[in-house]
C-alpha cells in the first residue's frame, strides 16, 4: 500500500472538475458510461410495451392491420423526416459544442427545439383527430370494422407507446432550452461540454425509438 | 451542502499545547464536520446519504414488520376471528410491497453499498453524488404515496399485483402502484451510479481481481437494478394506466391477457429476489473471510458467481407460471434453468465453507451471522430445488411451503447478512462498537426465532395449506402457534440491535480504525471516516484479503 497525495484544488483547475475527479477526461468518461447505462434503461422501458405490441400483434394481426389502416401514415412519415431532421442538428449542436463555438451551438439547439415542436405539434393533430373519431380506449371508442377488441387493443398501445415517446421529447426540450441558455452564455468549450453531447445522447435515443414505432404503428399491411 | 473540512490544528507531543480553538474537536470526519438539518438534507456525502437510508428503510422494515406481527396474531386460532377476510388481504399484501420494494430491495445497496463502495475502491465518492441524493428523495416520494395508500385504506391484491383483480380491486392500487413506480427508480439511479462508480474511479492499482467481492456482488446486483427494474416500472404503470383510462391490455374481458401481466411483472420480479440476495452475499464473503483470518477460497469463482446469478436470475421468471397456462414445453426449460442457478449458489456455499476450514475463526457476532446465513440461505436454495421441479410445485403452489422458501431466502438470507454487515461495519460507520454480548444474544434470538417461525410453514404447506387466507383447517393449529412464537422470538431478535446501536452511538466504546484486524481500504481510514474518505490518495499494491502468509493455511 502506498499513497499519494489527493490533487489540489487550486485555479489551475477547470472550474467544473468536480471535487472527486482528478481530470476532465475521467470526469466526462464516468458521464458517458451513465448516460449510456441510462439509455439501456430506457431501452428495457420501453421493451415492456414492445413485448405487449409483438404478443397482441402475433394473437390479433388481422385486427392490427384494420386499426392500422386508420393511422395517417403520410402525417407518421413527415414526422419521422422533421425527427431525423432535430437529429441531424442536434448532431450539428454537439459538434459545435466540441470545437468551442458557443453561439454555433445555441443556435442549432435552437433548430432542434423547433422541430421537436413541428413534431409533437403533428402529434397533437394526429391525437385531436383519434379523438374526433372516437378511436381513444375506453368508454366512447368505437369502431366500424369487423375487429373490434383488436381495434381497441392496437390503439391502448397506440397511445401508450407514442404518449411515452411523446412524454420522452417533452422532457427532452426543456433540457435543450437549458443548453441552449448555457451554450448562449459561454459555458462550453473544447475541454467541457459534456452536457451538451449527453443530451445529444438522449436526444438520439427518443429519435432512434420514433423510428421503430413509425413502422410498427402506421405500417402494418 | 456539506462545507470542506477545516484544518486540524497539528499536535506535538511534548510541545506546548496549542491555543484552545473556539470550537473543540477531535477531527473532522463526515459526522462532526458540520452540523443542522440542512447539513444532512442536502448533502451529497455518499456516507451521509446512506445514513439517510439506514433511518428511512429503518422506519419501513419496523412497519412491514407491524403488518406481520398482525398476520401471525390472526393466524394463532383457526378461525378468522382477530380480522375479517378483506383486512387480512390488505394486511399481508401491506406486508409484502413495505418488505420487499421499500426494505428488502434498497436494504444493503443503499446502505452499505452506498457507504463503503467508494472507500472500498478508494474513492472519494460515487460517481454521481447529486443523483445519489436524488435516489434518497425518490425513495421517500414513493415511499409518500405507499403509505398514502396505506392510510387511505390500504392495497388487497397481493404485493404481485396480478391482473386481472388489481384491475378491478376497488382498494387503492394506483397510489401503491405509483408509490413502486417512482421507488424503482430510486433503485436504477443508485444501480448506474454504482456501476459507473466501479468502471471508473478505482483507486490505481486496484484492478478488477483486487476488487473486494462485496464490491463484486454489487456490481451483479446493479446489472438488475438497471435492466430489470424499468421493465416492472412499464408493467405497473399499463396497469395504472388500464384502471385510470380503462384501457384493455391485461382485461380478458376487452381481450388483453393477463398471463402477459405475470411474464412481465416475473420477468423484474424474479431477479429482483437476486437484487435481495447478492449483496447479502457479498457481505458474507467480506465477513467469512475477516472472521476466519484467512485469504477466501476461490476469489475468482466467487466473482464470477454472482455474475452468473445475475444472468441466469433473467432466465428464470417462468418458473412463477408452472400453473399459469404456460405450455409444458416452457415450464421444461424453465424449471432446468431454475435448477442451474443452484450451480453458483452452491459455488459460493463452498467456497465460504471452505474458507472457515483450518481458518483462525474468531467466534464474534459477524461470524455468528455468517453461519446463520450459511445454513439458512442452503435450507432456502435447496427448497427451491424443490419447487423448480414442475411436479412438485403443481403440489405446493400457492401454498406454505413457497411462503417459507422465500422466506428462508429473503429473511433468514437477506436480512441475515444485512444485520451481520451493520455489525461488522458499525464501527466503520459510527466510530463506535456495539455491545458484544447483547449482540450475540441477538443473533441466536434471530436464528432460534427465524427457524421458529418459518420451519413449520414448510410442513405446513407440505400438508397443503393454502397462503393468503386468515382462516384454515383445525389440524393446522399446531404448528401455526409454533410459528406465531417464534415470530415473536424473532420480533426480539430484531428489536435488540435497534436498540444497543442507537446505545452504542453515545455510550459505545471507541471505535479503533481496523477493530477487526481486517484487509480492505475502508479499514486503512479512519473510524468514523473523514468526509474525502482518505487523507492521501491510496494505492493498491496487493490481492484483495491478502492475510498475512503466517496465518494463510494451505488447504
Amino acid at each position: 500500500m502506498s499513497e499519494t497525495a489527493l490533487p489540489a484544488h487550486d485555479a489551475a483547475h477547470h472550474p467544473r472538475l468536480a471535487h472527486h475527479f482528478t481530470d476532465l477526461t475521467s470526469q466526462k468518461d464516468a458521464s458517458s458510461l451513465g448516460m449510456w447505462l441510462f439509455l439501456a434503461q430506457e431501452i428495457m422501458f420501453f421493451g415492456g410495451l414492445f413485448l405487449a405490441y409483438t404478443v397482441y400483434r402475433a394473437l390479433y394481426s388481422p385486427g392490427f392491420a384494420e386499426a392500422s389502416h386508420h393511422l395517417d401514415w403520410k402525417l407518421g412519415a413527415f414526422n419521422t423526416v422533421v425527427l431525423i431532421g432535430s437529429s441531424l442538428t442536434m448532431a450539428m449542436g454537439v459538434h459545435a459544442a466540441a470545437l468551442g463555438h458557443n453561439r454555433t451551438t445555441a443556435g442549432y439547439l435552437l433548430a432542434t427545439i423547433a422541430l421537436g415542436g413541428v413534431f409533437l405539434g403533428v402529434k397533437v393533430v394526429e391525437y385531436g383527430d383519434k379523438f374526433r373519431h372516437h378511436l381513444v380506449p375506453g368508454a366512447h371508442f368505437q369502431w366500424d370494422g369487423l375487429h373490434t377488441r383488436a381495434a381497441e387493443i392496437f390503439y391502448s398501445l397506440y397511445f401508450a407507446m407514442t404518449g411515452l415517446h411523446a412524454l420522452h421529447m417533452v422532457i427532452g426540450i426543456p433540457i435543450l432550452a437549458w443548453m441552449a441558455w448555457m451554450a448562449w452564455r459561454g459555458r462550453f468549450s473544447r475541454e467541457y461540454h459534456t452536457p451538451v453531447e449527453m443530451t445529444g445522447l438522449y436526444w438520439h435515443f427518443v429519435d432512434i425509438v420514433w423510428i421503430f414505432l413509425f413502422p410498427l404503428l402506421y405500417l402494418i399491411a | 451542502m456539506s462545507a470542506g473540512p477545516e484544518p486540524v490544528p497539528a499536535r506535538r507531543p511534548g510541545g506546548p499545547p496549542p491555543p484552545p480553538p473556539v470550537e473543540r474537536r477531535d477531527k473532522a470526519n463526515y459526522l462532526n464536520v458540520s452540523f443542522g438539518v440542512k447539513s444532512w438534507l442536502l448533502t451529497t456525502d455518499h456516507k451521509r446519504i446512506a445514513l439517510l437510508y439506514l433511518a428511512s428503510i429503518s422506519l419501513m422494515f419496523a412497519l412491514g414488520g407491524l403488518f406481520a406481527v398482525a398476520i401471525r396474531l390472526e393466524l394463532l386460532t383457526p378461525g378468522g376471528d382477530l380480522v375479517q377476510s378483506e383486512t387480512y388481504n390488505k394486511l399481508f399484501t401491506m406486508h409484502g410491497i413495505v418488505m420487499v420494494f421499500f426494505f428488502l430491495i434498497p436494504s444493503i445497496p443503499a446502505v452499505l453499498g452506498n457507504f463503503l463502495i467508494p472507500i472500498m475502491i478508494g474513492a472519494r465518492d460515487l460517481a454521481f453524488p447529486r443523483l445519489n441524493l436524488a435516489s434518497w428523495y425518490v425513495y421517500m416520494i414513493g415511499a409518500a404515496f405507499t403509505l398514502y395508500a396505506l392510510i387511505s385504506g390500504g392495497v388487497d391484491t397481493g404485493w404481485t399485483f396480478y391482473t386481472p383483480y388489481s384491475i378491478v380491486s376497488n382498494t387503492h392500487v394506483v397510489a401503491a402502484a405509483v408509490g413502486i413506480f417512482v421507488t424503482g427508480f430510486s433503485s436504477i439511479l443508485t444501480g448506474l451510479n454504482f456501476i459507473v462508480t466501479i468502471h471508473k474511479m478505482r483507486a490505481p492499482g486496484l484492478t478488477w481481481f483486487r476488487l473486494p467481492l462485496f464490491v463484486w456482488a454489487h456490481y451483479a446486483t446493479s446489472l438488475i437494478m438497471v435492466l430489470g427494474t424499468p421493465v416492472v416500472a412499464v408493467t405497473i404503470l399499463m396497469v395504472a394506466a388500464e384502471r385510470i383510462l380503462h384501457l384493455g391490455l391485461f382485461d380478458p374481458r376487452l381481450g388483453g391477457d393477463p398471463v402477459l401481466f405475470q411474464h412481465l411483472f416475473w420477468f423484474y420480479s424474479h431477479p429482483a429476489v437476486y437484487i435481495m440476495i447478492l449483496p447479502s452475499m457479498g457481505v458474507i464473503s467480506e465477513l467469512v473471510t475477516a472472521m476466519s483470518r484467512k485469504r477466501i477460497f476461490g476469489y475468482g469463482v466467487i466473482a464470477m458467481s454472482s455474475l452468473a446469478i445475475a444472468m441466469l436470475g433473467f432466465l428464470v421468471w417462468g418458473h412463477h407460471l408452472f400453473v399459469s397456462g404456460q405450455s409444458a414445453y416452457a415450464g421444461m426449460v424453465f424449471s432446468l434453468l431454475s435448477f442451474m442457478v443452484a450451480i453458483p449458489s452452491a459455488i459460493k456455499v463452498f467456497n465460504w465453507t471452505a474458507t472457515l476450514y483450518k481458518g483462525s475463526v474468531a467466534l464474534q457476532t459477524p461470524l455468528l451471522y455468517t453461519v446463520g446465513f450459511i445454513g439458512l440461505f442452503t435450507i432456502g436454495g435447496l427448497t427451491g430445488i424443490f419447487l423448480a421441479a414442475t411436479g412438485l410445485d403443481v403440489h405446493v403452489h400457492d401454498t406454505y411451503f413457497v411462503i417459507a422458501h422465500f422466506h428462508y431466502i429473503m429473511v433468514g438470507g437477506a436480512i441475515m447478512g444485512y444485520l451481520g454487515g451493520l455489525h461488522f461495519w458499525w464501527p466503520k460507520i459510527t466510530g463506535r462498537m456495539y455491545p458484544e454480548w447483547w449482540a450475540r444474544v441477538s443473533a441466536a434470538t434471530v436464528f432460534l426465532g427465524f427457524n421458529l417461525t418459518f420451519f413449520p410453514q414448510f410442513v405446513l404447506g407440505y400438508l397443503g395449506m393454502p397462503r393468503r387466507y386468515h382462516a384454515y383447517a383445525e389440524e393446522f393449529q399446531v404448528l401455526n402457534v409454533m410459528s406465531s412464537a417464534g415470530a415473536s422470538i424473532l420480533g426480539v431478535g430484531y428489536l435488540l440491535p435497534m436498540l444497543y446501536f442507537g446505545w452504542s452511538m453515545r455510550y459505545g466504546k471507541k471505535a479503533p480504525a481496523n477493530p477487526w484486524g481486517a484487509k480492505g481500504l475502508e479499514w486503512e481510514t479512519d473510524s468514523p471516516p473523514i468526509p474525502e474518505n482518505f487523507a492521501r490518495q491510496p494505492h493498491v499494491t496487493e490481492e484483495a484479503y491478502a492475510y498475512a502468509p503466517s496465518e494463510v493455511v494451505v488447504v
